[in-house]
């Protein structure tokens, strides 16, 4: 038999596997072209470079908050006592090649992974791509974003510098803040009152590099099965795309290659981040002890809207007779974000309440064609951001000289009036543009017949009326 | 004759062999055919190559130990030359056409049914299935309930009242982070760090700050009269709001002098008055900063007259409330 290096090796794994069927529809899976389908991806891409890079600083990072003296060769900090973890830390941004770029690239991959999710949720949400038969696919989305908060914050938290220890404090205080369980509940997770007992330093690091990524791998894959097997939603624009005929490029070869290019570009973005722009430069917050706090200690943006809310709150605990029932961290850091989140889940619901349709959705929905959901979700998410911008007071306090109790004040009020104004704004913006497609839509037809009318008759090929 | 019949043959039989060899590539094609297109093709090979000396200057950057810079210049370069060797690739050089075919059916009926029929009729043996069903979830509740048990030994969870306690004690020493003891003359009009001598410094409940005001400037809460000694105030240094340091000293030293002096901590502002017994100005705390009596001994060495006012740090439920 005449050798062929390629259905060689096809016909050996499709003999010992039957795959073949399986790959010949994975590589004609049709992809619907459109920019905002790349969202995920880059989500998805910033996760491979996170695993990647993140391997590699598991090999010099020391997980240990035991004291030694810092011999490095950064001099500022030489002989100053702090943890392993952080010295460990220092050593692999100074001493060990590379370590800078993988530690920077590996925290810039953090930021746009959230940041990528974040807008493809929103792509999501405005174009009702959640709606049934995908909603599975949907909520697993937004496990994976919260799940990549929680991994962030673990992941700068363990490096036992001043900021991750004044983050810690705040977990700590809105752990402990959380009705009822909070402080059994803090106890079990520090292991003991804050800043609680040294195998904590273990815990945060087995679930930022183990337990979390894995979970995290185990929904990427799910959620991508769930896409494949309920195939991608699309925009009807004229291609011949309808509820029941999906129009795509294959996943072979029309994709592949702007998939894998995106994958590369990616990664390149982020190698060009890590190796030119600072981030996180650990080595100038020295390292953390509980009496320690410094000014203008911001998080990454992706915790900046708790921030916000923490700092929004007027100052009140829930008091019964001379005991605190629930302290304050609660509203800010703990209900907020579990009210977003609760929107979020809920909004699959809600939707299909709003706009009663109970069927199912392979076409997308222009944000104007759900002039509610858009509205909703404009005011939503202006309320998140108001608040999120809100976390940044103190900084225009220091550079704009704005007071910042003037300022605090200002957003109490703001972050609900202006996503209210945001909202209505929005509701009559969908119905403006819906109502000039509408004319849009008379007036050609009348244009039409007006052509028709003064075309010469065609009495003997008339059609027929209906 | 027959030998040229033969070779006739054996020819015949050869072409017949190669044409069915042959066959395959005349089948219909599943993918589209497209023109080739040269200067693409020399376009990837360009990029593919750049990509590669990259690469190649990564290595030599990471061996001289040349800056992160370079090292991630050349890297994202190198990634970024092979995306577009990829991008030139899909938009010229694959057919990039697009195919309609139908959605997946959504939910298939018969299988369901099939499903419920299994497992219903796979139970039709079971008389008391409430019963069977019952003690099931007793046994998996119980069992479960075994299984996160060991949890517990994470923290001392079920003891709540741990979270109150201090290293302070009356006639405790202050010292600074190097264990020297402050003494009251040490106290200027400035902002102080102090520690129980001989505690863990990093206990949530070891860090003060102290403060020195005018004695006549001083309203502390009634009771109080006595802990501040030349008017050096002490206050945990822990936020009752969240748990941050109370690391920032609002002190104006010259005119305008307002606003008036106060604690502020970082995290989220939460602004503690110091004359007043460590009072919420302003800020999301929900109530003041703990107060630590002070007394000043003969050595003229400070040292703490009592704990503190009430509980350090962030409050939970069923702290007391001051």
């Amino acid at each position: 038999m005449r050798r062929d290096p390629l259905r060689d090796p096809i016909r050996f794994v499709d003999e010992r596997t039957g795959a073949a069927p399986f790959a010949r529809k994975a590589l004609r899976y049709l992809f619907p072209d459109h920019w905002s389908f790349l969202l995920g991806e880059v989500a998805l891409y910033a996760f491979v470079v996170l695993v990647a890079t993140g391997i590699f600083l598991t090999l010099f990072f020391e997980p240990s908050l035991a004291k030694t003296v810092y011999d490095g060769s950064y001099e500022p900090l030489r002989g100053a006592e702090m943890s392993h973890a952080y010295r460990s830390a220092v050593e692999l941004s100074f001493d060990v090649k590379a370590g800078l770029l993988f530690r920077q690239t590996h925290h810039w991959a953090a930021d746009v992974f959230v940041a990528a999710i974040v807008a493809h949720l929103l792509r999501i949400f405005f174009t009702g791509a959640f709606r049934k038969p995908r909603e599975l696919t949907y909520l697993i989305g937004l496990a994976m974003l919260f799940l990549g908060l929680l991994e962030g914050y673990l992941g700068y938290s363990m490096v036992d510098d001043l900021l991750s220890g004044m983050g810690l404090a705040i977990g700590y205080g809105v752990a402990l803040s959380l009705p009822l369980i909070g402080g059994n509940l803090a106890l079990l997770i520090w292991g003991g009152p804050y800043p609680g007992d040294p195998a904590f330093e273990s815990r945060m690091y087995i679930g930022h590099v183990l337990l979390f990524p894995a979970i995290l791998a185990a929904l990427i894959g799910l959620h991508l099965a769930l896409v494949a097997a309920r195939h991608h939603t699309q925009f009807r624009d004229g291609r011949g795309q309808t509820g029941r005929r999906l129009v795509g490029v294959p996943a072979f070869p029309g994709q592949a290659p702007r998939s894998l290019g995106l994958l590369c570009a990616v990664a390149s973005v982020l190698f060009l981040l890590g190796g030119l722009v600072q981030i996180n430069p650990i080595w100038l917050w020295g390292p953390y002890e509980t009496a320690l706090g410094t000014n203008g200690a911001q998080p990454d943006w992706y915790l900046g809207w708790l921030i916000g809310g923490l700092r929004l709150v007027p100052g009140f605990d829930v008091v019964i007779g001379d005991r605190t029932v629930v302290p304050n961290p609660f509203w800010g850091g703990a209900l907020f974000p579990l009210v977003v989140l609760a929107v979020l889940v809920a909004w699959s619901w809600i939707d299909r309440r709003i706009t009663g349709s109970h069927g199912v959705h392979n076409v997308l929905d222009r944000p104007r064609d759900a002039p509610l959901r858009t509205a909703f979700g404009l005011g939503f998410l202006t309320w998140i951001f108001l608040v999120f911008f809100a976390g940044s007071s103190d900084r225009f306090f220091v550079f704009l000289g704005i007071s910042y109790e003037a300022q605090i004040w200002f957003w109490r009020f703001g972050v609900w009036i202006i996503p209210a104004i945001v909202a209505v704004a929005a509701f009559r913006s969908c119905r403006a543009l819906q109502q000039f497609e509408r004319v849009e839509a008379t007036r050609e037809a009348a244009e039409e017949e007006a052509r028709a009318l003064s075309a010469p008759p065609e009495p003997e090929r008339a059609q027929p009326r209906g | 004759m027959r030998f040229l019949r033969r070779l006739v043959g054996l020819f015949v039989a050869a072409r017949t062999v190669r044409e069915l060899a042959r066959r395959p590539d005349e089948e219909p094609r599943i993918v589209e055919p497209g023109e080739p297109d040269p200067r693409a093709e020399a376009a990837v090979i360009v990029l593919l190559l750049l990509a590669a000396a990259a690469a190649v200057l990564f290595v030599v950057a990471y061996a001289l130990e040349w800056s992160t810079q370079v090292l991630g210049g050349a890297l994202g370069a190198s990634l970024a030359l092979v995306a577009a060797a990829l991008l030139v690739v899909g938009a010229r050089l694959v057919v990039t056409e697009e195919l309609a075919e139908e959605y997946p059916r959504t939910g298939t009926p018969e299988e369901q049914d099939a499903v419920a029929r299994i497992v219903r009729e796979s139970g039709s043996r079971f008389t008391r299935k409430r019963l069977l069903g019952a003690a099931a979830a007793t046994a998996g509740g119980a069992l479960g309930a075994a299984l996160v048990t060991p949890a517990l030994s994470l923290g001392p969870a079920l003891d709540t009242s741990q979270l109150n306690e201090t290293p302070w004690r009356r006639g405790l020493r202050l010292v600074d982070r190097d264990g020297r003891p402050y003494t009251a003359q040490d106290i200027e009009d400035a902002f102080y760090t102090a520690f129980p001598e001989g505690a863990d410094p990093k206990a949530i409940g070891s860090p003060i700050v102290l403060v020195r005001l005018d004695p006549g400037e001083l309203r502390l809460p009634r009771g109080r009269e006595r802990w501040a000694p030349d008017g050096i105030v002490a206050y945990s240094k822990i936020c009752t709001h969240a748990g941050c340091a109370v690391a920032l000293y609002r002190n104006p030293k010259f005119e305008p002098a307002q606003p008036d002096r106060a604690l502020v901590c970082p995290c989220h502002y939460s602004t503690f008055d110091v004359a007043t017994g460590g009072t919420v100005l302003f800020g999301p705390a929900g109530r003041p900063l703990p107060q630590l009596p002070l007394m000043v001994d003969a050595g003229g060495d400070m040292r703490a007259a009592g704990g503190f006012s009430g509980p350090v740090g962030p409050s939970w439920w069923g702290v007391r409330s001051s």
